[in-house]
């Protein structure tokens, strides 16, 4: 079969890094076609090249068998390539069709004609069976709905091949089924799908064939069927990668950490959580699992005092916690993994060594009579990236923006690990991760619990709940539903209740 | 990191030439050569007239550094809170209260020389602190915008200060009695070393608040606290830092800097307290100084310098037939050009490098994880 896309023996280097180091990619016309790789690998700027916002050093494209050069995205789109971002491009107070069809609008007179434009995009929708009322505004639905208007936005201007830039990271499990149901669907029409992604359940559910980048190298071009996900992951990680968390058998001690009857209001000022009870013990990892919105960011919040509380108490090996300010917490054991890296755990616009010190830059040695210290922050900053592997172009003077997300993430783990809570929380410490990267963070856990703290896992994602936890508590609507031994359960039973449709006394 | 660093230095700068060559197609739009602009200016900066005519004559150059007091000053006060996260345009009212604090110590409190107005200078500036701490409150407690409630109190402070400075007595409504010599920041080694020009004492000062700022916000525990509120406050509020208390304080810095300028004018410029029929554009200069030095102290300091010579160079424009005005225009330019940072990085990237490596891509890239 032809190759409708050939990008052959591309370099591209940015100051400091070799992002793409002569990367060879053959796509097949109607084909699925995964990219593969770590945070950083290089996967995004070899489809931003395609997608002309960068400009190869070197190195050649051909699309349909014709040599191209595509200068900017106007460039792109004329060639039929259309690319759906990882964030979304939408403007939120106008509908769907109004945002699918600007720039192209479809115009009476001077007038735009949104009627035909609502027609349109209904044909549209329903011909690749994507379903979205097109009047509906953007800021009504969800985020799985406006992922599917991105896409209409694309097959609107007639586009063949379809870039998905991490398309999985923000959707919920049923969400992603139906994506990836939408994708088959866009082949069978003729369509062509660059997937790119590092997760490899998703590669095997849905692509013919799947590229692999290594460091801004290519390590190879795979036909799926015959890759097992183990084979992908380690060509992705270049060695094997466990999947399964190497763990002893818990040894459960007194109870650190106990929340008792705990309420609290969510952004609506409505009982987010209603009435939770929790203990966790020393040397025992509790997982709180649940689908999105149903009450764990508000826990989390409450426990780590960063949202008041309406009623109940938290008591951290014995002190009553409720009312007190974060900073009483962390000095009286408290850690936080917090959810949200970017808005939380870092402060972007420091450097690497600024943001490792948030919580100890008045202590000695990192700041003696109210002047920091540079030389300890840097020394302390050149010991965490060493024993965490945080990898950065510039050491400890890498502005914490720039690190890739994985590595950002390390970089809070490290420091809430190093501080050596009693009781560490930890909410989502994986999203957006790469294989390589997720088993280390998991494997840092253990070794927390191991060492006799009290950890209590947040997480969305069941399998990660699934290998770490020791005892599983599942919330729904604000509540504790269940709580259940993690080697006596599977994800059929967590499913149930964490839908709602079963409970548990707990 | 070295490399956007130069860029710091690189975009103030062409903005500064860019806003100097406007300034001169402007005047020779109105018919006029614009090398007069460019005498008065030398000449304000070095004394030296470049015309040949007469030899050198420092009263220019102490003038020049008079006008940039203040105004360093008030931009250090929107460089501070602005690196906080706050945008304190009422520095203006907080000078003006400054100056009334000192006025009263002036005034009204007896002390030897040295002494005498170091107190008005620190009277000057709890008073611009504690006028700053208004907003600072509001903005911290019930989350109003300190934009706005600082706007309005500029105007209270005005005829607030306009009222008070009439009960010390006045001859013409327009004046204070004249303080005690031993009050003044006035010197006359320095009027002596620059021909008779006003510069004072209030220069050591200024120094020390350069030096104290860049300290501060750099080295200091709390500058770092200050930092991570300014960027981020969710994450400061994650490490438990108290939010709202940072908020105050820093209002309350940017305050005590606009109040010291209060006191270098009325201490060091005049001897008297002044009724102002209406504001002076110090904290509105203030905002464009801190701006052009990019919030850091040495930016500060240095824009001040600039700033200070376009103020002081009209004057000589003007008796070289060159509207005043164009000083303005210049200084208007200048911060547009900064303001267009982004367009003069691009412009950069393109004229220096062909094959599309740009920084700005790569921060693009950066910028999205």
């Amino acid at each position: 079969m032809a190759y409708i896309i050939e990008m052959l023996h591309i370099v591209k280097t940015f100051p400091g890094i070799r992002a793409n180091d002569d990367v060879t990619l053959q796509v097949e016309e109607g084909s699925i076609h995964a990219l593969l790789g770590e945070n950083g690998a290089g996967k995004s700027t070899l489809m931003s090249i395609l997608f002309g916002l960068y400009q190869p050093d070197s190195g050649v494209i051909k699309v349909r068998g014709k040599e191209v050069k595509i200068t900017d995205p106007n460039a792109a789109n004329e060639l039929g390539i259309g690319m759906v971002h990882q964030h979304f491009k939408l403007v939120h107070n106008f509908t769907v069709a109004e945002n699918i069809v600007l720039g192209l609008e479809p115009k009476k007179g001077p007038l735009i004609d949104i009627a035909s434009a609502e027609k349109r995009v209904a044909e549209i929708s329903k011909r690749y069976g994507l379903e979205v009322d097109p009047k509906a505004k953007i800021e009504d639905i969800t985020v799985g709905m406006q992922q599917r208007v991105e896409i209409l936005k694309m097959l609107y201007r007639n586009a063949d091949i379809l870039i998905f830039d991490e398309p999985t990271a923000v959707l919920t499990p049923q969400e992603i089924n139906e994506l990836m149901e939408i994708m088959r669907r866009l082949t069978a029409e003729g369509k062509t799908v660059l997937l790119i992604t590092h997760k490899l359940k998703e590669i095997k559910a849905v692509a013919d064939v799947c590229t692999v980048l290594r460091r801004g190298r290519l390590v190879g071009t795979v036909p799926v069927k015959d890759a097992t996900e183990a084979q992908l992951a380690e060509m992705m990680v270049g060695r094997a990668v466990s999947f399964s968390v190497n763990k002893k058998p818990a040894i459960p001690g007194e109870v650190l950490l106990e929340v008792q009857d705990l309420k609290v209001k969510n952004s609506k000022g409505l009982l987010g959580v209603k009435g939770v009870s929790l203990k966790v013990r020393r040397g025992e990892i509790l997982g709180l699992c649940g689908i999105d919105g149903n009450g764990q960011t508000e826990l989390v919040y409450a426990l780590t005092g960063l949202a008041p509380v309406e009623g109940g108490k938290i008591l951290l090996n014995g002190k009553d916690i409720t009312h007190l300010p974060v900073k009483e917490r962390l000095e009286a054991g408290l850690g936080h993994i917090p959810e949200d890296r970017h808005r939380h755990g870092l402060v972007l616009d420091f450097r690497l060594d600024e943001n490792l010190v948030v919580h100890n830059f008045q202590k000695r040695p990192f700041s003696k009579l109210g002047v920091l210290d540079y030389n300890s922050i840097r020394a302390n900053a050149e010991r965490l990236i060493k024993e965490f592997d945080v990898r950065s172009g510039e050491g400890p003077a890498t502005p914490s923006r720039s690190l890739s997300g994985g590595n950002q993430q390390k970089a809070i783990v490290a420091r809430e690990i190093d501080r050596s809570p009693e009781v560490l929380i930890v909410a989502q410490p994986t999203r957006g991760l790469d294989v390589g990267a997720i088993e280390y963070i998991h494997q840092r856990i253990v070794e927390e619990r191991d060492k006799g703290k009290a950890i209590l896992l947040v997480s969305l994602e069941l399998d990660e709940i699934l290998d770490l936890s020791d005892r599983i508590a599942v919330i729904f609507n604000g509540e504790i539903v269940a709580e259940v031994d993690a080697a006596k359960t599977n994800e059929n039973e967590l499913g149930l209740y964490m839908a709602g449709s079963m409970r548990k006394a707990v | 990191m070295k490399s956007s660093k130069r860029l710091q230095l690189i975009v103030p700068i062409i903005a500064v030439l860019l806003g100097f060559v406007l300034g001169a197609i402007v005047i020779t739009i109105t018919g006029k050569s614009p090398g007069g602009m460019f005498l008065a200016m030398g000449r304000t900066l070095t004394g030296i007239d470049f015309t040949g005519r007469t030899g050198i004559n420092l009263r220019y150059v102490g003038e020049f550094i008079l006008q940039a007091l203040p105004i360093t000053l008030t931009g250090l006060a929107v460089a501070f809170a602005f690196r906080t996260g706050l945008f304190n345009i009422g520095a203006e009212g907080q000078l003006m209260v400054g100056s009334l604090a000192a006025v009263a110590v002036a005034l009204m409190v007896k002390a030897p020389p040295v002494i005498h107005p170091i107190i008005g200078i620190l009277a000057a500036m709890a008073a611009g602190a504690l006028w700053a701490s208004i907003p600072g409150l509001l903005k911290a407690r019930f989350n109003v915008h300190e934009v706005v409630v600082s706007i309005m109190m500029n105007y209270t402070a005005l005829h607030f200060v306009n009222w008070s400075l009439l009960q010390f007595g006045s001859v013409d409504r327009v004046k204070t009695p004249e303080f005690p010599p031993s009050a003044t920041l006035k010197s006359e080694f320095l009027a002596n070393l620059t021909n008779g020009s006003r510069l004072n004492w209030g220069i050591i000062p200024v120094i020390l608040a350069v030096i104290i700022f860049w300290f501060v916000v750099e080295k200091t525990t709390f500058g770092y606290r200050l930092r991570a509120v300014g960027f981020n406050k969710d994450a400061a509020r994650y490490a438990g830092m108290k939010v709202e208390q940072n908020i105050v304080l820093s209002m309350m810095i940017s305050g005590a800097f606009a109040g010291l300028a209060g006191a270098v004018i009325t201490l060091g410029t005049f001897n008297f307290g002044r009724v102002l029929p209406s504001f002076e554009g110090y904290g509105m200069d203030g905002i464009a100084v801190a701006l052009v030095g990019g919030n850091h102290a040495l930016g500060v300091f240095l824009s001040g310098l600039l700033f200070g010579m376009l103020k002081a160079a009209q004057p000589l424009m003007q008796s070289q037939g060159i509207p005043r005005e164009i000083a303005s225009i210049i200084q208007a330019s200048i911060v547009l050009f900064v303001a267009m940072k982004l367009g003069i990085e691009a412009a950069l990237e393109f004229f220096t490098r062909k094959n599309g490596n740009s920084r700005i891509v790569s921060r693009k890239m950066g910028g999205k994880k």
